[in-house]
């Protein structure tokens, strides 16, 4: 069980309760479960990392309890009840240093600290979507949903967000634009966040403007926006619907740079890979999908995995490579050994072998080169 | 190519009976299409099919004289190749064992009835303002389909259509849609919290238009045969038409309704059996008939806007291959 564990990089919550890992490399996918406790109120909706050396997987079920499982172990270990069916679904699990902070569907955001039974209790609104921390600072906390606005919270002084988004104007036919913030993200590198919305919006906040209106609006589709992700680099933002259409749209100007094929069921989870080029989708229609950002195809490295439940939630391990650098990896120490060899081999016969074969190479470009002249002087002859 | 012509007409001029052997050979790159007379055209096409054939009969005749003498050591019979049988695999074929997906179909929203708790009760409607066709439909749907109710639709939006109807303890919706005097389209929605699968319905016949057809069906329970519903999609898709009907059925009543799927095709046919001894049935076909194709599921009850699709059909995407299909 520990072994399996900790080659799986992608982790992965279905509607079973089931958290599954899946190991790229060899291409399977493992589940981890408490056997006995398998039923539907055991969903997984929130899934995040226990620590920053992601040797802890915290993962949030619908009744209320989050439980902490270990990737070095490959079992669970604690289990804590932070709430109930009641308050509603998870909509998201952050950590900070010593921790936990929850946030449900009813609005309710608490801060569990280790050690004490105090908890910081703020009341986000009615109804929220989704809740997220930002990665560099990790006491601010952005929260959004049905009709309740983007704020961002820092936990330091909760009693008031320290940015609220305000709506858009009215629109054409001088009615309020409807708010649904169904995920939200910070950009690194800067203050800036990005909201998708259930009205098909993509929204860029920026806290640092006095501005409190959105600084960059772009639409995609006709279908509510479910999840988006962030790839390296921070002009882009790759988002997903209920219809499977998963796009990627370019910050600078809000237009649409290419969709990803292959989803036929509603988008639930999309993550890119911090460092190489890839995006792994997961959704309603119980496959994992890796796609290449940069010629939007699906990698065959890694072909889509079928799993027997509807996935929720998922997520990379940043720090275990993925196939591609591995497998080239490999590839790489056996070709460099097997050239090894052949220098070797050529040094100890003689060294002025070594240079020939450069030296050739540089006469037979030399000779190509020489031939080319030759033809064009004859055509101009011919001519 | 005038030339050529000329030499064709030659010797067939000289008698219409020549056989295909003393006709001059033709140059590789001629071919029938570029005969210009269109009599003579039709006489050498026919004629080049009926050497055709005679070249295959004269094959298979060699064959069967050869398996014939190899008796036993005969290499098997070719099996022919099919659209089924070239089938791509398809990765989400359920395993009968999968204790997964026996536990996620143990606790999904169909497991109320496949627990024997609730007995369904369907609400069977159309879209506003159904012309003849339509109507008689859904009448003669509601009598295959046991403790069916037709109502018309007067111009009420669906999604408040369904909280009355959970209230009053139905289990199915559903809504056929009609365009140009003609159903097109069916929504079959489970009531309480259920999946929403919207159909493309086809080749629609009513009993009238049915050939030797017997009497009507009776109120009897009818049995419920589901066949080649292999994918885990096709799972969910056949449980859907499963709970429509109630668990037990009559058998006194001799009757049966029967979802085959083939090729992403559900063909729907309702029959009425008879054992005439122990080997043979006869079968009168009663009931409507139609084939379903399946557009999308979509999760939650009908909410085609904001709901989360389980499946949905991207026709270019899914439909670039010819041997794969996904029910």
């Amino acid at each position: 069980m520990a072994d399996k564990s900790q080659t799986c990089s992608v982790w992965l919550g279905s509607e079973t309760g089931i958290l599954k890992g899946v190991s790229l490399s060899k291409k399977r996918a493992f589940n981890f479960c408490d056997m006995s406790s398998v039923s539907r109120d055991q969903e997984i909706c929130a899934l995040t990392w226990g620590d920053r050396q992601e040797s802890e997987v915290l993962v949030g079920c619908v009744n209320g309890s989050v439980k902490t499982f270990s990737t070095e172990k490959g079992v669970f270990t604690e289990t804590r009840v932070c709430g109930d069916i009641s308050q509603g679904r998870f909509t998201g699990i952050a950590v900070t240093d010593r921790s936990l902070i929850t946030c449900v569907e009813s609005g309710l955001l608490k801060v569990w600290t280790e050690g004490s039974a105090d908890t910081v209790e703020i009341n986000v609104g009615g109804e929220v979507c989704r809740m997220r921390q930002n990665p560099s600072q990790r006491h601010r906390v952005a929260t959004g949903g049905k009709e309740n606005p983007l704020k961002v919270w820092d936990l330091e002084r909760p009693d008031k967000p320290i940015f609220t988004a305000k709506n858009v104007a009215n629109d054409w036919l001088d009615l309020r634009v409807p708010v649904w913030v169904r995920d939200v993200a910070f950009i690194p590198d800067s203050d800036r966040i990005v909201t998708c919305t259930g009205y098909h919006q993509v929204r860029v906040y920026d806290p640092s403007t006095p501005q409190r209106r959105p600084v960059l609006e772009a639409e995609f589709g006709e279908y509510p926006l479910t999840t988006l992700a962030l790839p390296a680099g921070h002009d882009r933002v790759v988002v997903g619907n209920t219809h499977g259409q998963i796009a990627i749209l370019d910050l600078r100007k809000g237009l649409v740079r290419g969709c990803m094929k292959g989803l036929a069921g509603s988008v639930r989870g999309l993550q890119c890979h911090p460092s190489s080029p890839l995006l792994a989708s997961c959704g309603l229609d119980r496959f994992l999908r890796i796609h290449s950002l940069e010629d939007r195809s699906t990698v065959r490295l890694a072909p889509p995995i079928l799993f027997s439940a509807l996935l929720n939630v998922f997520f990379f391990s940043f720090l275990l490579k993925l196939v591609g650098s591995d497998a080239a990896g490999e590839v790489e120490e056996v070709k460099e050994e097997e050239r090894d060899e052949v220098w070797d081999s050529m040094e100890t016969v003689s060294e002025k072998g070594e240079k020939r074969t450069v030296e050739e190479e540089a006469e037979e470009s030399r000779e190509t080169a020489e031939k080319k002249e030759e033809k064009k002087k004859r055509k101009k002859a011919k001519k | 190519k005038l030339l050529e012509e000329a030499e064709e007409k030659g010797p067939e001029s000289e008698s219409a009976e020549t056989s295909s052997s003393t006709r001059p050979a033709l140059p590789p790159t001629f071919s029938l299409s570029e005969i210009k007379n269109k009599q003579r055209r039709q006489l050498m096409f026919m004629k080049l099919k009926q050497e055709k054939r005679k070249q295959k009969l004269e094959l298979r005749k060699k064959r069967r004289k050869e398996r014939e003498a190899l008796g036993d050591k005969a290499p098997p019979k070719e099996v022919p190749k099919t659209i089924e049988n070239q089938r791509v695999y398809d990765e989400t074929t359920v395993d009968p064992e999968d204790e997964e997906v026996a536990y996620d179909e143990g606790t999904d929203e169909f497991s109320a009835y496949f627990n024997k708790l609730i007995n369904p009760k369907v609400l069977i409607t159309t879209s506003d303002r159904p012309r003849g066709r339509t109507v008689r439909f859904c009448e003669q749907l509601a009598t295959v389909i046991p403790n069916a109710h037709v109502y018309y639709r007067r111009g009420l939006a669906l999604k408040r259509v369904i909280p009355q109807c959970i209230s009053r303890d139905f289990t199915y919706l559903m809504v056929i849609n009609e365009d140009r005097k003609v159903p097109n389209g069916m929504i079959l929605c489970h009531l309480p919290d259920g999946p929403t699968a919207h159909f493309k319905v086809s080749s629609v016949r009513l009993r009238k238009e049915m050939k030797r057809r017997g009497k009507d069906p009776t109120e009897h329970y009818p049995e419920v045969i589901l066949n080649n519903f292999t994918t885990r999609l096709g799972h969910s898709i056949g449980r859907l038409f499963a709970a429509l009907f109630p668990h037990d059925p009559q058998f006194q009543g001799r009757q049966v309704a029967t979802f085959h799927n083939q090729r992403d095709f559900i063909f729907f046919r309702f029959h009425r059996y008879i054992f005439r001894n122990e080997k043979k049935v006869g079968i009168q076909e009663l009931g409507p008939r139609f084939t379903l194709k399946l557009r999308s599921l979509q999760k939650g009850t009908f909410d085609s806007k904001f709901g989360e699709y389980e499946w949905v059909h991207k026709r270019h995407e899914m439909d670039s291959n010819r041997r794969k299909f996904h029910l």
